[in-house]
């Protein structure tokens, strides 16, 4: 009688011990990832806070003498809209010819080394672009713009006079485009490097050229990831700003002709040009130009990424 | 395929390779290229003998030379092969040459900086500061010096935010959160690099109540808020990569979970996290207008990043260019100077980026 009493107990379920070290890890990457979204909302919320006094700023606070911040701020609006426009026009169509040519045509050891040369031009930080853009690009095309002109004035888009300096916003336009090709054409390589194999056998099998491979197998495959790439490469463009800052003489207006001396500025560039001597109220409106283009980014981007996220789930491929 | 079913000629030839018949021979393109070059060229030639142009032309040449060639291809192409050959043929020419067209920019770019960076790439450069200095002479130092302090703090903030953020996503999240967390962190790579800046200067000048505030510590959180995203990006897909048998092993061995991420987890995935955390820095180490607003600039050195102005690279670069004393040149001549500094310094975190995670990467395949 002097062996253990009996447990009564039925066996507890085995539960892994909780230890305090994964619950201070665990805890320590759960605040971690709220940070981020802390710190998204902390972008909006101090940029609408600071911007506050400048949408009843009057004409005296308004540099170019504005009636109201919406007058001031519409032909920025414009500039910005307009310059990124005009350099996906460029960026697009070359970004998916490279991109094929790294998918689809360039030799497969060379690929990789060809994919980081593009890449090479991300690096490229965008104050250089902006003085080989100045000092380069502009004296470079200047007589292309002025041939331009010349032929072509009777269009509305290259209307006369030409700028004697070639500091133009096509000019501008094409900054921008070396600047985003990388991130278009990293995108476009992707998504086509995702069409199936089988698609593509099965065209080619079928007597397709390469071509006519690639037109009915990887495009179609591939509209929606270009649509979201080319979006994705209009949001860098909408917020860049040391190239046009540098390159274009500041001007606010709202004008569509390509080649002339007086061009629509961008937000960016507004910002980054008065800020340091801005003062007082000045402050508060450069900060509220800043929230349109946060905004206006934001949603090109969150629509792209929608794109992007939707396309993922039922592709197939990955 | 119409190549294969071309009737024979008409005289008795000897028997053809039927799979090489009708398609044009491999050189008959280049032989092609070279005619035309030298047809433009001579074009040229002549103009500059008319004396339309005062110089040779010889970028002109090429550029028409090329897109004759294009148009001259198709057209052989097109009565030799059929349509759509040479269609493939005419979409073949395209696609190259946006490729070469993409290169243009990147080597003219380079050639120009480092040409016009050479001049004043010399020790005075990398020795002093603007303090005092009008005209030629000076150096960058108390911007080099600047950038470094800045981007390393902002290394020292986004690194470990990004990585336990990049471990949340992968090892833990699940649910809402973690598939928020994942789109907004892509929507903030989308952040442009100015507006970083005006958030940082709207939050201390709230915070600390300073209207006109400029100090380096608010440029690193700028330059923080453009990192995190990119960091959480490149790690999260390393850490993906760490193959599920290593965790589960880990698990068997009675390893609690913590401890099987430090010990097991990222030591898998360092080569790929370091690789990733370089490119971030490359990224950001060149950004101008968020420093421009937040840290602002000076003529002098400034080791302090909580107080005062501080000068960086890309800020020194822009305002030398931008407010040119006299003479001209010597502006001109930093700028550049620190342009191809500022470009040496991306390029080699670039490179040994790249080596990083050939050399030291896990090999997984058997």
């Amino acid at each position: 009688m002097t062996t253990a009493p009996a447990k009564p107990e039925a066996p507890r379920p085995i539960k892994a011990k909780q230890r305090p070290g994964d619950a201070i890890f665990s805890a320590s990457t759960v605040v971690a990832g709220s940070l981020i979204l802390v710190v998204l909302a902390a972008v909006a919320i101090f940029l609408v806070a600071q911007s506050i006094p400048a949408f009843t700023a009057g004409p005296d606070d308004l540099k170019g003498g504005a009636p109201n911040f919406w007058a001031y701020v519409g032909p920025l609006v414009f500039g910005t809209v307009w310059a990124a426009f005009l350099a996906l026009l460029i960026a697009v169509p070359l970004a998916i010819g490279i991109a094929l040519f790294i998918s689809h045509y360039a030799p497969r050891k060379l690929a990789q080394g060809l994919g980081y040369v593009i890449d090479l031009l991300a690096a490229v930080p965008s104050v250089v672009f902006g003085l080989w853009g100045i000092t380069v690009l502009a004296p470079f095309v200047q007589p292309f713009w002025s041939t331009l002109v010349d032929l072509f004035g009777w269009f509305p888009l290259f209307a006369g006079p030409v700028s004697g300096t070639g500091r133009t916003i096509l000019t501008v336009a094409i900054v921008l485009a070396v600047m985003i090709l990388p991130i278009v054409t990293a995108l476009c390589r992707e998504i086509f490097l995702q069409t199936p194999k089988l698609h593509e056998e099965a065209a080619l099998a079928l007597g397709a050229t390469r071509w006519e491979m690639i037109r009915t197998a990887v495009l179609p495959f591939g509209r929606p990831g270009i649509v979201s790439a080319s979006m994705l490469g209009l949001g860098r463009a909408l917020g860049e700003t040391m190239a046009v800052a540098m390159v274009l003489s500041p001007q606010v207006l709202i004008s569509f002709a390509l080649l002339q001396s007086t061009n629509p500025t961008t937000i960016a560039a507004n910002i980054a040009l008065n800020f340091p001597e801005a003062h007082g109220v000045g402050v508060n409106v450069l900060i509220a130009t800043g929230l349109i283009l946060f905004v206006i980014t934001f949603a090109v981007n969150f629509i792209a990424r929608a794109i992007v996220n939707r396309r993922k789930a039922f592709s197939g491929a990955n | 395929m119409s190549t294969i079913t071309t009737p024979p000629p008409a005289t008795k030839a000897p028997i053809a390779n039927t799979l090489t018949t009708g398609i044009l021979p491999k050189p008959v393109p280049w032989i092609l290229l070279g005619v035309c070059w030298l047809i433009v060229g001579a074009v040229f030639g002549i103009l500059l003998a008319a004396g339309a142009n005062d110089s040779y032309n010889i970028i002109g040449a090429i550029f028409f030379g090329t897109v004759l060639w294009v148009i001259v291809n198709y057209i052989v192409s097109r009565s030799y092969e059929g349509a759509r050959p040479a269609m493939n043929r005419f979409v073949t020419s395209l696609v190259s040459l946006a490729f070469l067209v993409a290169l243009l920019p990147l080597i003219s770019l380079l050639y120009t900086t480092i040409s016009n960076g050479i001049p004043r790439f010399d020790l005075s450069f990398f020795s002093g500061s603007m303090r005092n200095v009008v005209g030629e002479g000076g150096g960058a130092l108390h911007a080099i010096v600047g950038t470094l302090e800045i981007t390393g703090m902002a290394t020292l903030i986004s690194v470990p935010v990004g990585l336990l953020t990049a471990i949340y996503l992968v090892e833990y999240g699940r649910g809402h959160l973690a598939r928020g967390i994942t789109f907004l962190v892509d929507v903030m790579t989308g952040i442009p690099s100015i507006v970083a800046g005006l958030f940082a200067f709207a939050f201390f000048a709230l915070i600390l109540n300073q209207p006109g505030i400029r100090f380096g510590f608010g440029g690193a959180v700028a330059l923080s808020v453009l990192m995190i995203p990119v960091v959480v990006r490149s790690s999260e897909e390393m850490l993906k990569l760490v193959p599920n048998e290593l965790r589960e092993a880990s698990y068997a061995l009675g390893v609690p979970k913590w401890l099987t991420i430090v010990k097991v987890v990222l030591p898998t995935s360092i080569a790929g996290i370091t690789t990733g955390v370089m490119l971030a820095i490359s990224r950001v180490i060149g950004e101008t207008a968020p420093l421009l607003i937040i840290a602002g600039f000076t003529q002098s050195m400034n080791y302090n990043l909580f107080n005062e102005r501080m000068m960086t690279l890309p800020v020194f670069v822009y305002t030398q260019y931008a407010n040119q004393g006299i003479p001209a040149e010597a502006y001109i001549d930093r700028a550049w100077a620190g342009a191809l500094t500022l470009v040496v310094i991306v390029m080699l975190l670039n490179l040994i980026a790249r080596i990083v995670a050939k050399v030291f990467s896990p090999k997984l395949g058997r």
